[in-house]
């Protein structure tokens, strides 16, 4: 891929990104994401780039924790073989990091095939971090059971399909599942079970309560041709708009990607397992093959700073190296 | 001479497995669909299924195929029929009984939908 200028050609929604710019944010790295919340605001940045981060300003936060997703334990296909190895990798990424994580999120696609041996690998290389791990289901995870192992794994305390919410350090976390009873022709789906006990597990919150939302399949319309939604995100989002800041994380697409919408910023992670094309881009969203020195190696890196009550997305940097 | 050339293709094609959903489709653009047809294939492909409509007679055996990486389902819309993960290169095969249409899509990427017509 060849690197681009960062420059901004069309600006229509004055927030300092072009669709050029925008589309450039993809780029897909190989681990995951370090999430840092400073004062409310978070800022994410790719695992590949934490060399440049280790000891600098940034990483001195209110609350840090890493976002990482789809390791797809049990696939083995050409696009990378050895899917243990890679999560092993960002693992030794986590463990490498100057200011540890509090915790670790895992927006599902943990499993390839939802097999007890898949579920035990990444349990196993996760352990290893010796820090919690809050996991929602991707669609790979709920396969043929309903998410009946999912629950008994990773869904204690948790309501339904394995929705919850929990607070570290003044920030609000929820945990959406929006990959269950999926209709035909449809996107990801939270449900009226799931909408409701989001707006009452809102409610009492101050407005200035920061707030982070993670699920599996993006809560924003990325590409729906591809599924890459959720049909009823618009009404989830309706119960946050009274927060000053809202941070949605998400996985399932294999690339990075961010965009701000008036309150709230999302932020999709890549996959430990394998990229995936740019929305597109390609016939299918299939396993995306790249030469195998490559598979590790940053190909993309997406640097991104919110500012609280300035709704301009600042890229740090999201060219391809 | 093209026209021989591509009778040729079609009838060397035809006694492949492979080639079968292109005889399928060929009967249902005649529209002349043939009660003796016993077997039909779809082929799971690039997050879709080909061909996306068939039409075949009652008692026809559907077998569908996963050639992607990536595992799909096939689950009737009216859960008349419903498949366990298919991982790549594994199949499921559904006996149609009854005369209808049967619409049925994949449970994990739900964008992905078909539809089996038996006469």
């Amino acid at each position: 891929m060849t690197k681009v200028k960062d420059e901004i050609l069309h600006d229509h929604n004055h927030d300092g990104v072009d669709r050029r710019g925008f589309l450039k944010c993809m780029a897909w790295a190989g681990t995951g994401a370090l999430c840092l919340m400073q004062g409310g605001v978070l800022k994410s940045y790719s695992l590949s780039r934490l060399s440049d981060l280790d000891g600098a300003k940034p990483t001195v936060g209110d609350l840090s924790f890493v976002q990482i997703s789809d390791s797809h334990m049990g696939f083995n296909k050409p696009a990378n073989p050895d899917v243990a190895a890679t999560l092993q990798a960002a693992v030794d990424k986590i463990g490498a990091l100057q200011t540890q994580p509090e915790f670790l999120l895992h927006t599902g696609d943990i499993s390839h095939l939802s097999k007890p041996e898949e579920f035990d690998t990444v349990d196993q290389i996760l352990k290893a971090t010796g820090k919690s791990v809050f996991f929602v289901p991707g669609e790979h995870d709920v396969l043929n059971d309903d998410g009946k192992q999912f629950l008994e794994r990773y869904g204690k305390g948790t309501q339904g399909g394995g929705w919850h919410s929990f607070d570290q350090k003044g920030v609000h976390f929820i945990a959406l599942v929006n990959v269950m009873n999926l209709k035909a022709g449809g996107l990801g789906t939270l449900g009226h079970d799931q909408l409701e006990w989001l707006e009452s597990d809102v409610k009492h919150l101050k407005s200035s309560t920061p707030v982070v939302v993670f699920a599996h399949i993006p809560l924003w319309s990325v590409y729906p041709e591809w599924g890459w939604g959720t049909e009823d995100s618009a009404q989830a989002l309706s119960y946050l708009k009274k927060f000053g800041s809202v941070t949605v994380l998400n996985g399932h697409i294999h690339q990075t990607m961010q965009k701000v919408e008036g309150n709230v910023t999302f932020h999709t992670a890549a996959s430990t397992a394998f990229p995936q094309p740019a929305p597109g881009q390609a016939p299918s969203p299939g396993p995306m093959k790249v030469p195998a020195e490559q598979l590790r190696s940053v190909l993309g890196i997406t640097d991104v700073n919110y500012v609280r009550g300035q709704h301009a997305l600042a890229v740090v940097d999201s060219s391809l190296a | 001479m093209r026209r021989a050339v591509s009778i040729f293709v079609l009838l060397a094609s035809g006694v492949t497995a492979a080639a079968l959903p292109f005889t399928v489709q060929g009967r249902v653009e005649a529209g002349a669909p043939q009660a003796q047809t016993q077997s039909a294939e779809v082929k799971i492909d690039n997050f879709s299924f080909t061909p996306a409509s068939i039409t075949i007679a009652v008692g026809t055996t559907v077998t569908w195929t996963n050639r992607d990486d990536i595992p799909h389902t096939v689950v009737s819309d009216d859960k008349v029929f419903k498949s366990k993960v298919l991982d790549t290169d594994e199949k499921f095969a559904y006996t149609f009984s009854k005369p209808g249409t049967y619409p049925y899509f994949c449970s994990v990427h739900p964008k992905m939908t078909g539809k089996v017509v038996v006469q």
